[in-house]
């Protein structure tokens, strides 16, 4: 049976070592893929001008392409280059919900994400992402720090 | 360079405040503004405001009222069939999660919302209630309720009928239901009607939605710092403004847009801590605005002055019927143009029937409103047009007044909000006119800055114009759009009543869901 590893990135170098945390766990297991996943914080509940709405389609369209090439493209390429079965994903929403949410529905078996690298003000109210994942998540979860 | 010329700029500008001939000559300026403004505009608004012959009620506000019952009653009562769907749609129940990252419903209402709320429900049922009394609130939330449903029918119609641009963006609103709408159902005058819908569009640009705010700003600020000419703030608001429209400092609508929503639920925050101090007080000022509704209780106009007042104030402030609305709202992201009518209907309830009521139950409570011991009615004033405040406030600072008799400093506060909630609605109208402009004009860089440009101008003609002729213009502005739109909106009703059903059916069958989020 094919185990599903999901690797969560932010852009930054902390997933750079969740993806080869990934790597060294999926070389030790016959059948694995991996599933790389970009989420764009985004929340459905944030107050914006009638233009910023107006355009809203497009900037959305701009990020998911610029997630898509900058992160997750490298990600799943460097990953096949390594020979490894990898596919890849890009999805607006909280982070840490949205990561779980995909990981279901894809029959993720685990999420391997990198420590936070967000610091200050909001993290101290309510948390990082990965705290939260960490707290809510339906399947195993790996914090590389 | 840049910094002297602002450091000159300062000098002058104090200079003016400062030195008393100066003053004077400034205030000078202001007169023949306003002077002009109220000669150019006069005919206008007395061409809207015309009363039915005979009567002194005046024609408009029946079309109002009649048209958001007509829609009530066609749409059978959709407001509060739907309303406990309309909440989940704003919840986000019903949304698709792979549209995460598009407009939600609740942004489209928020949107929608902070172009809506502001100075109609803290000025306006302070005018309200000044002139028309207490009982102008029962009219106001009456005409709240009704409203809904013509809220729901041009939003609907507004996603329904939105342009849709190869490069992604989205034009919507009545210029554009008006003229495919009638296209689709084979009737003729379509294209002009829509034309003509932009015009008095434009024109509610320049008047409720920019100059109405400028003139209740400036009075807001010179409340608290002192009298100083109107122009300098009109002149420091258009610049701002400016910088944001033209300039493209989304820093700074960016930070109006998340503090606007914390300034209204401060503000209705401490209008309900009012309350509950004087939670004894509540039953009698219910009272006063049902017994003032039907029997006016001393007001210049008696019961239809009431009426008269609620009604004007409430449209002014929910803007139901105008089709401002379906122009913010058709940015959403929904297979479903009904799904966005649900949602714009919570828009009246939240802005009139919620926060106008509020504002108006704290003047009352507050009674600033000075009433005849000898009879329980209403004092009028010296000219007899409004009744008889204790410290002679009206509009604006007739809120103020109310609201400091309970919370001493928060007078401060509501002169930050005015002034934010001003701002903010001066950039939701510029987009309106915007899109209206550019409706007629085409789109284009030119032709946008044109139009932008005029509309800081007008910032600076309200903020030094008084308030008699610029409420006059705004008012009138702003209806002249209810008349075609609501004309146009009798024959378009019917595509809307469609959608109404096939979603009902749909609803019920279940095959309409909720997702699992």
């Amino acid at each position: 049976m094919t185990v599903k590893i999901v690797i969560g990135l932010d852009g930054t170098d902390t997933g750079e070592r969740a993806l080869t945390f990934a790597k060294d766990l999926a070389s030790r297991i016959d059948a694995c893929e991996l599933l790389v996943i970009y989420v764009i914080e985004w929340s459905p509940f944030t107050f914006q001008t009638a233009e910023e709405n107006a355009k809203r389609h497009v900037r959305r369209e701009e990020e998911i392409e610029l997630a898509t090439k900058r992160i997750v493209e490298p990600a799943v390429a460097a990953l096949k280059e390594a020979g490894y079965s990898a596919s890849g994903l890009v999805r607006h929403g909280d982070v840490a919900e949205t990561l779980n949410k995909l990981t279901v529905e894809n029959g993720g078996s685990q999420i391997i994400v990198g420590r936070a690298s967000s610091d200050g003000f909001s993290k101290r109210i309510f948390g990082s992402s990965t705290q939260n994942l960490v707290m809510h998540a339906d399947v195993p979860v790996t914090v590389v720090g | 360079m840049k910094n002297l010329s602002k450091i000159s700029l300062l000098a002058t500008l104090s200079a003016l405040v400062s030195s008393p001939l100066a003053a004077q000559e400034a205030m000078g300026i202001d007169e023949k503004v306003n002077q002009v403004f109220a000669n150019l505009t006069g005919p206008f608004v007395g061409l809207i405001f015309a009363p039915f012959p005979g009567t002194s009620f005046p024609w408009i506000v029946m079309w109002l009222v009649i048209a958001a019952t007509i829609f009530t009653l066609y749409f059978g009562f959709v407001q509060f069939r739907f309303f406990k769907h309309s909440i989940q749609l704003v919840k986000g129940d019903f949304s698709d999660p792979s549209d995460a990252g598009e407009v939600s419903h609740f942004q489209a209402l928020a949107t929608a919302l902070s172009g809506t709320v502001g100075l109609g429900n803290i000025a306006g049922v302070a005018v309200a209630v000044g002139i028309g009394g207490p009982g102008a609130t029962f009219w106001m939330i009456l005409a709240g309720l009704l409203g809904m449903a013509s809220k729901f029918t041009e939003c609907t119609l507004g996603v329904k009928y939105r342009n849709e641009y190869p490069d992604g963006t989205v034009s919507g609103g009545p210029m554009y239901y008006i003229s495919k709408g009638f296209n689709e159902l084979g009737l003729p005058g379509g294209k002009i009607l829509a034309v003509l819908f932009s015009v008095f569009c434009i024109l509610g640009a320049l008047g409720g939605g920019n100059m109405f705010q400028a003139n209740q700003a400036h009075a807001q600020i010179s409340g608290i710092v002192g009298d100083y000419p109107g122009w300098i703030t009109g002149i420091i608001f258009a610049g701002v403004v400016f910088a944001v429209i033209v300039g493209g400092i989304k820093s700074i609508a960016n930070v109006t847009e998340k503090v606007v929503p914390f300034m209204g639920i401060l503000y209705v925050g401490a209008a309900l801590i009012i309350l509950l101090v004087n939670y004894d007080q509540i039953g009698w000022a219910f009272g006063q605005i049902f017994a003032g509704a039907f029997t006016g209780l001393g007001v210049a106009g008696g019961m239809v002055g009431a009426l008269i007042q609620g009604f004007k104030r409430a449209a002014f402030s929910n803007e139901a019927g105008v089709g401002s609305a379906a122009i913010a709202h058709s940015a959403v992201k929904t297979k479903e143009p009904i799904t966005e009518g649900f949602v714009s209907l919570l828009e009246p309830l939240i802005d009139t029937v919620v926060i106008c009521t509020m504002t108006a139950l704290v003047i009352v409570i507050s009674q600033q409103l000075i009433i005849d011991p000898a009879t329980g009615n209403y004092m009028l004033n010296e000219a007899g047009s409004a009744i008889a405040t204790v410290d002679g406030n009206s509009g604006v600072s007739l809120t103020s007044a109310a609201f400091a008799s309970g919370i001493s400093w928060f007078p401060y506060v509501l002169a930050i909000a005015v002034v934010l909630f001003a701002f903010s609605t001066m950039i939701s109208w510029s987009y309106y006119g915007l899109k209206a402009w550019t409706y007629l004009f085409g789109e284009g860089k030119t032709s946008e800055l044109v139009f932008k440009i005029i509309f800081c101008i007008f910032i600076v003609i309200g903020a030094a114009a008084s308030l008699g002729p610029v409420i006059d213009f705004s008012d009138a502005a702003i209806f002249a759009m209810a008349v075609v739109n609501i004309f146009c909106l009798y024959f378009l009703m019917k595509l809307v009543k469609k959608e109404l059903q096939s979603y009902a059916a749909r609803l019920q069958s279940g095959e309409i869901k909720k997702f699992t989020h």
